[in-house]
């Protein structure tokens, strides 16, 4: 990438007091994003995937620490004076949340909710605000836009009401949109609409978006690069295609094995990855992987892996025992 | 929404029955012989006998109850055998002096506990909101006959900035009607607040935590306006019914504050009534009040349904 | 919030840390207190303290002496005396009339959150009724035709608590009643009456008694309001409540007169609802504290 890019997260950590210790959440992450491109963030529940973005969005919780910098369009958020961060939220960098039964406010309209973005960020009087969010509204497919202004959030659908919060998001034209698991709460049938939707949205407004979620299979057509998260590090990162042929971690192995197979033979046992992710309030010495994976050695447990550049351009991993490199596969 | 309404209307009316029975039994049941209080300890057995019987006080209880009942609900509440006054009239007169403090006074509360509440849920754990929960918790056990000395004291005797008794009409003066509400309704305000203070902080903590307050803030809001719109209006749930639970507490503290600073209302009326043995206005106010705070707590029920659009649509 | 899923549910795991720290110095200072006045109250007659109705017309409103720890009041009687001697009132009526609404109303919330059904609405629509009244106008109303004494005014003022310790009982009840050491006594086939008084009541008691402790705290206050306005008890007998009332006529001279009793009365209240709310929190099933 040689222009610069839109977001670059630099070294950020975030770490969460808890009455059991220190709880690092987010350690020492470095990712980059470029205007219109789409990168996609994977790893289990836990792994900071969503405290990652908060932290871009500068949103966590009160006692958490953060430290680092995100530069967004030449700024550092982490740093930005208050106001005019929250001129550059919703406006320029925009968020869908994971639940859309919790992320709507119960006790305002959709037109409301809507409206307030728009009169916020854009010079709109009352009836011009109002005329873009139907437009808004039957953008994202949302069908008789007009009435649906007046309702509740309770009185639609979790699919219907995930469609408002992308409709809320995108009502400036934002530069960069996160979605943190926008279909993890949905139906099945829900998702793919909803990925789609989004993915539509995205090549239209030429915005770049970072799409989070536990699902390697949500990435897979949708991204132009994934960053694979693990123990609040990123463990293997590349530009999509390349990533999805030749992976050379062993964890993201171990996720796309954890996609049931749709032609997989009746009663075969889903393969789940064992053991549980490491306490994250207690640093370990090596690979924070190291106790699950198959592959491990004396080094894993005794020497942390950096991220680094091996093999193909971009593709960065951090493991001492890469599968499918020419050094051969682990036995 | 008319569903839940007429549900909750058609509670009322039990409720209501029993309310009119119990006062009716208060009265009837008690030690006392009304002819005997009306005609004094020297009124002979004859006098006393027929006066019994020009009441109806020979008539078996249960009629004389459907009797009541049925006169009360023509609006007819019984006469003052002192003044002769009907009750109706003498709640009338009063009625006004008592709805104006006690409005004056939970507007009093809600200006001071609403602000307090948000400062403190914003900066919940800090050491302001550790003083103020400690200084609410306090306010708690400070009952409105020792604030209204504690304000008397101050702003009357010491500081002589306001009236310590008496009251003006309205229509005569109006700055001079604020003036001599301003000691009892702050009085009132004084214990009101801490509890309205209490519940809606706690509330407004959970909500600040909620998803859509993370997501009015990325939409980014006025801090203001997440606060007062997205953050207060779901919090304040709670209120709304604690305020109307504390409307009991409320007409209890009138009684007190109108006989302190010499207030003409409802309060007044109802301890010349009890000091004279007035029974008749005695029963008529007890009924009535109990009527109006039964109503009150059927219309802050329907306030909450307008407030949460879930419980409207029946989704609750 | 379902997305912060490193968030470890921060709260809960803080709160029994909190709660620990809450039985502070001030919880005990609270308890030190209530002892102290309750001690008082007992042993008033063993004190050497005046008579508390003596009357001394030279002596009006004296000052603090040595002779009169903190003065007399408007007809010359001992203010500590009376203080003393107050306390009495204010404890055998604050402490009296709570038990009763603990009894009727605890029994009452206990057999209709555990049998529900028709009793319960029965329980639940009569303490509606009770409930319609502003309790300070029943109060009044009550006394009114009762008369004024002591007996009628704890009677009074227990019937007022029955709803809310009904409320608390019954609430209890109908979460323990889910919880699995009930339900476990019942697949055991255990009686009802089991259930109720070996399960149940041991249970239900605790916050019941946080509750009573609150109730005291109301109680004292109300009887205050009651003596204060000329209806609770009759005098000559001294009560907070009336020595209040009759400090304020001489607000101007003597603001001591009623302030003395005022603070008194603040602190009792004040310990009572510090002890009570503490362990209520402490006690509360509905916060997994048990």
């Amino acid at each position: 990438m040689t222009e610069p890019a839109l977001l670059s997260v630099e070294g950020v950590s975030v770490d969460l007091p808890t009455p059991r210790g220190n709880l690092r959440a987010v350690d020492q992450v470095d990712l980059s994003i470029g205007a219109g491109r789409t990168l996609g963030i994977v790893g289990e529940s836990g792994c900071g995937k969503t405290m990652l973005s908060r932290a871009i969005l500068q949103l966590l919780p009160k006692k958490a620490k953060l430290s680092g910098r995100v530069m967004f369009d030449g700024q550092d958020l982490v740093h930005l004076e208050p106001e005019r961060l929250r001129k550059l939220r919703g406006r320029s960098l925009a968020v869908v949340f994971q639940d859309p039964m919790t992320s709507l406010n119960p006790v305002l309209t959709i037109g409301t909710q809507l409206i307030e973005t728009l009169q916020e960020h854009l010079e709109l009087d009352g009836q011009a605000a109002r005329m873009r969010s139907v437009e808004l509204l039957a953008a994202v497919g949302i069908p008789a836009p007009e009435q649906r202004l007046m309702q509740y959030p309770h009185q639609l659908s979790g699919g219907m009401r995930q469609r408002v919060a992308i409709a809320i998001a995108l009502s400036c034209e934002p530069k960069l949109l996160i979605a943190d698991e926008p279909t993890t709460a949905l139906d099945v049938t829900i998702q793919a609409q909803i990925l789609d939707l989004l993915a539509r949205e995205q090549r239209r407004r030429h915005m770049a978006m970072i799409i989070i979620t536990h699902d390697l299979g949500v990435v897979a057509g949708r991204t132009d690069e994934v960053a694979v998260m693990y123990a609040g590090r990123v463990v293997e990162r590349a530009p999509t295609p390349d990533l999805f042929k030749k992976m050379h971690m062993p964890y993201t192995e171990a996720l796309l094995a954890a996609i049931p197979k749709i032609d997989a033979r009746p009663h075969t046992p889903l393969p789940a990855i064992s053991g549980r992710p490491p306490d994250p309030t207690r640093p370990t010495t090596g690979c924070s992987f190291a106790p699950r994976c198959r592959y491990a050695w004396a080094q894993c447990h005794g020497e942390k892996p950096r991220l680094e550049e091996a093999g193909s351009p971009g593709h960065q991993f951090a493991c001492f025992r890469p599968i499918n490199t020419a050094a051969g596969v682990p036995a | 929404m008319l569903g839940f309404f007429a549900r909750r209307l058609l509670y009322l009316v039990p409720v209501l029955l029993a309310v009119s029975l119990l006062t009716f039994l208060i009265a009837s049941l008690l030690p006392g012989d009304l002819a005997y209080t009306i005609l004094g300890d020297q009124a002979t057995p004859e006098k006393v006998a027929a006066l019994r019987h020009d009441m109806g006080l020979d008539q078996p209880i249960w009629w004389r109850y459907l009797s009541w009942l049925g006169h009360v609900l023509q609006g007819d509440f019984g006469r003052s055998f002192r003044t002769g006054q009907t009750v109706l009239q003498a709640v009338a007169e009063r009625l006004p002096v008592s709805l104006e403090l006690m409005l004056l006074a939970q507007l009093g509360a809600l200006a001071i506990g609403i602000p307090l509440a948000i400062a403190c849920a914003v900066r919940s754990g800090s050491a302001f909101d550790r003083f103020m929960t400690g200084s609410a918790f306090s306010m708690l056990s400070v009952p409105a006959f020792l604030s209204a000395i504690l304000l008397i004291y101050l702003f009357a005797v010491e500081l002589r900035w306001l009236p310590a008794t008496g009251y003006v009409p309205f229509h005569e003066d109006p700055i001079g009607n604020l003036r001599s509400f301003l000691l009892p309704a702050l009085t009132l305000a004084l214990g009101e607040w801490p509890v309205l203070m209490r519940v809606l902080r706690s509330d407004m903590i959970a909500t600040l935590q909620e998803d859509y307050i993370a997501m009015a803030r990325a939409k980014g809001l006025k801090p203001s306006r997440i606060l007062l719109v997205h953050a207060l209006k779901p919090s304040s749930l709670t209120l709304v019914t604690v305020t109307g639970i504390n409307i009991g507490r409320l007409i209890g503290g009138t009684v007190i504050v109108e006989s302190i600073f010499a207030l003409p209302g409802i309060g007044r009326l109802l301890l010349s009534a009890i000091f004279t043995r007035d029974l008749i206005i005695l029963q008529g106010v007890v009924l009535i009040v109990a009527l109006g705070y039964v109503l009150i707590n059927f219309i802050v029920d329907m306030l909450y349904a307008v407030l949460d659009p879930r419980i409207r649509h029946g989704h609750a | 919030m379902a997305t912060l899923d490193l968030g470890i549910d921060q709260d809960v795991v803080a709160s029994p840390v909190r709660r620990a720290r809450r039985l502070g110095p001030l919880f005990w200072i609270a308890i030190g207190w209530m002892t102290f006045v309750f001690a008082l109250a007992a042993f008033a007659d063993l004190l050497p303290l005046p008579s508390p109705f003596d009357m001394d017309m030279l002596e009006r409103r004296a000052p603090i002496s040595a002779e009169h720890w903190l003065g007399t009041d408007g007809l010359g009687r001992d203010v500590l005396s009376r203080l003393i001697y107050g306390a009495r009132i204010s404890l055998i009526v604050g402490l009296c009339a709570p038990v009763i609404g603990l009894t009727i109303g605890g029994a009452l919330g206990i057999l209709a959150g555990y049998f529900r059904g028709r009793f319960e609405t029965l329980v639940v629509g009569s303490m509606d009724v009770l409930l319609a009244f502003p309790p300070l106008i029943l109060a009044l109303a009550v006394t009114a035709y009762l008369g004024q004494s002591l007996v009628n005014l704890t009677a009074i003022l227990g019937v007022l608590g029955i709803p809310a310790f009904m409320r608390v009982a019954r609430a209890t009840t109908l979460t323990l009643a889910q919880r699995e050491f009930v339900i476990a006594a019942q697949a055991l086939g255990a009686n009802h009456m089991r259930i109720l008084l070996r399960e149940l009541l041991p249970n239900v008691f605790l916050p019941l008694f946080a509750f009573f402790l609150l109730g005291v705290a109301v109680t004292i206050v109300v009887e205050g309001a009651l003596s204060f306005l000329g209806l609770g008890v009759p005098p000559p007998i001294s009560s907070w409540g009336i020595m209040i009332g009759e400090g304020r006529e001489s607000l101007e001279i003597a603001p001591r007169l009623a302030f003395i009793p005022a603070v008194t009365m603040f602190l009792t209240v004040l310990s009572f609802n510090l002890v009570g709310d503490t362990l209520r929190a402490l006690t509360d099933p509905r916060q997994g504290a048990l």
